[in-house]
């Protein structure tokens, strides 16, 4: 399974999870975890997903997140999951 | 599974402390290239390197995007061409032919630079050698992305003086062909004494005769976040210091094993080395000199210096060499002075002189680099300096080189502009007295005592 991690960075705004999940589903992108916070008023989510159904590429999706998130006002960035695991993991 | 703390950790890196891939280097073996008809040479050659790395520029834009790592550059290293070119070159107008090509082949393929216009020396030189380092002034003021190397000399064969005499003539013809420039030429060249086969960072990157026929290797970088993290120990003993350090390296070097290895997988090419490095870029924060002065010192320069920046290549190498499957290259903290703000302004404080910097070479990465010095200096002078840099390297078993600017018509006071990530550089005042007599006998330097091991 390709797991990505998705994060979205910015201003609170009501709808924000709404309109990233609303994407996912559309692109049948599967949620296996979320967690979100507020620090000092901004928004902070990371969310992992399963990208193995999604008819798009990679690259087509982080683009089309990062404009989604532009719409929104907040950074959304998509990245694999092995950069943070190798990172982090032994 | 991965949290929230870890990602915002590994993405703080890269957004606000500079984390990066330094290069991919892909290196390709021009040995199946040869042949006596020098244009058929050069269309092997550019047929080769234009099949072999179609897809890497590609291949490091999917990577970045994928990873969200940005890869600064994409490379080339080949066969050290005074071994390729030997057979088809008889002039050294014949060998500059073969650097054109190499520039028209690295434009083609959409990297920034393309390193291999070399000759291994340490004993003594061919014809093609010396050819091909007679030819350097023009092969590196006619091309754009060409880098040359010389290897003079190595712990198990000694120093080669005669190559380091005509090295210091070719240092000063090449920055006087490119005065134009700012001496720009200079800046592509770089001699060693026991350069590596593997060396993915240019102007030293050479594809060695001990490789595969092609081969990636990365490098890595990350002075700002080593620095970050030195932030909060401040006070701290140098059990923590140095913990903090390798902890680091360990965390940055797995990055740049991941993406080696992603690289090799879709380019279908093997996987080399990760090379270790701290290597610095003139923007704010990616500064090794920053880390110098975090671990307590007011400038890079200052007394302690030697020791510190000895304790942090250490650390770097500690930490890395764990969190990488195979480590070459040069590996350890790179001092160059154009590309790395802080070393520019401990320069320009007075605080940093060439002696120093030949001290700290002693427990580092590499050599005296990207050092501006006058336009005047004799040719002799700075086989001295090469001389000196290579008997560091010859007796301590290390990697040492010499990348020294002579900027035509300038003098110390002033500076030299090379753009991009290669920065500005004060130059630097150099010690006036003469060692013609000593750069003249001739010859070579024995091998040291240790080299007889058996």
């Amino acid at each position: 399974m390709k797991r990505t991690i998705i994060t979205v960075v910015g201003k609170d705004t009501v709808g924000i999870i709404a309109k990233v999940c609303t994407y996912l589903a559309d692109n049948k992108i599967n949620i296996l975890d979320i967690s979100q916070t507020i620090v000092q008023g901004f928004f902070n989510m990371m969310m992992i997903v399963d990208t193995n159904d999604a008819e798009k590429s990679f690259g087509d999706i982080a683009d089309e997140l990062t404009a989604l998130g532009e719409e929104i006002g907040v950074i959304i960035k998509c990245q694999r999951e092995d950069i943070f695991s190798k990172m982090h993991r032994i | 599974m991965i949290n929230i703390f870890e990602v915002t950790e590994t993405n703080k890196m890269i957004e606000k402390e500079n984390l990066d891939v330094r290069t991919i280097t892909l290196g390709i073996s021009l040995l199946d290239c040869i042949d006596s008809d020098l244009k058929k040479l050069n269309d092997n050659i550019y047929n080769k390197i234009t099949t072999v790395a179609k897809d890497l520029v590609q291949t490091g834009a999917e990577i970045e995007k994928e990873f969200g790592i940005p890869i600064v550059n994409k490379r080339i290293s080949v066969t050290p061409i005074a071994l390729v070119g030997g057979a088809a070159c008889k002039t050294s107008e014949d060998f500059a032919t073969i650097a054109e090509t190499l520039d028209k082949a690295a434009k083609q393929v959409g990297v920034n630079l393309i390193g291999g216009y070399s000759a291994l020396v340490s004993k003594g030189m061919t014809k093609a050698d010396e050819l091909l380092i007679r030819s350097i002034p023009q092969a590196l003021s006619t091309t754009e992305r060409v880098c040359s190397s010389v290897n003079l000399g190595s712990s198990k064969i000694g120093i080669n003086m005669d190559a380091v005499r005509l090295m210091g003539e070719i240092i000063l013809q090449t920055a006087e062909a490119t005065k134009e420039n700012d001496s720009l030429g200079c800046m592509k060249l770089v001699v060693f004494c026991n350069a590596p086969d593997d060396n993915p960072f240019m102007a030293g990157a050479f594809h060695g005769v001990t490789e595969a026929d092609a081969v990636i290797n990365v490098g890595v970088s990350g002075p700002g976040v080593v620095k970050t993290a030195l932030e909060k120990v401040r006070g701290e003993n140098f059990e923590v210091l140095c913990e903090t350090i390798k902890k680091t390296a360990f965390k940055v070097t797995r990055v740049g094993q991941l993406v080696a290895q992603e690289a090799s997988k879709k380019l279908g090419i093997p996987f080399g080395i990760v090379d270790l490095s701290l290597a610095p870029t003139p923007a704010i924060g990616d500064s090794v000199a920053d880390i110098l002065c975090e671990i307590g010192l007011e400038y890079a320069g200052a007394p302690g210096t030697t020791a510190a920046l000895a304790l942090l290549n250490d650390q770097v190498k500690k930490g890395g060499v764990m969190a990488s499957s195979y480590v070459g290259g040069l590996s350890g903290a790179f001092i160059p002075v154009s590309e790395d703000q802080g070393m520019i302004d401990a320069v320009t404080a007075g605080a940093l002189t060439i002696e120093k910097l030949e001290a700290m070479t002693c427990v580092c990465s590499v050599g005296l680099d990207m050092l501006a010095i006058p336009g005047d200096t004799k040719a002799s002078t700075i086989s001295g300096i090469i001389a000196d840099e290579m008997a560091i390297g010859m007796v301590n078993q290390k990697t040492t080189a010499v990348r020294v600017i002579p900027a035509i018509g300038k003098g110390v006071g002033e500076k030299v502009e090379f753009g991009g990530l290669f920065g500005y550089a004060p130059i630097m005042p150099v010690n006036p007295y003469s060692c013609e007599a000593f750069v003249n006998r001739g010859g070579r330097i024995p091998a040291p005592i240790h080299s007889f091991k058996n």
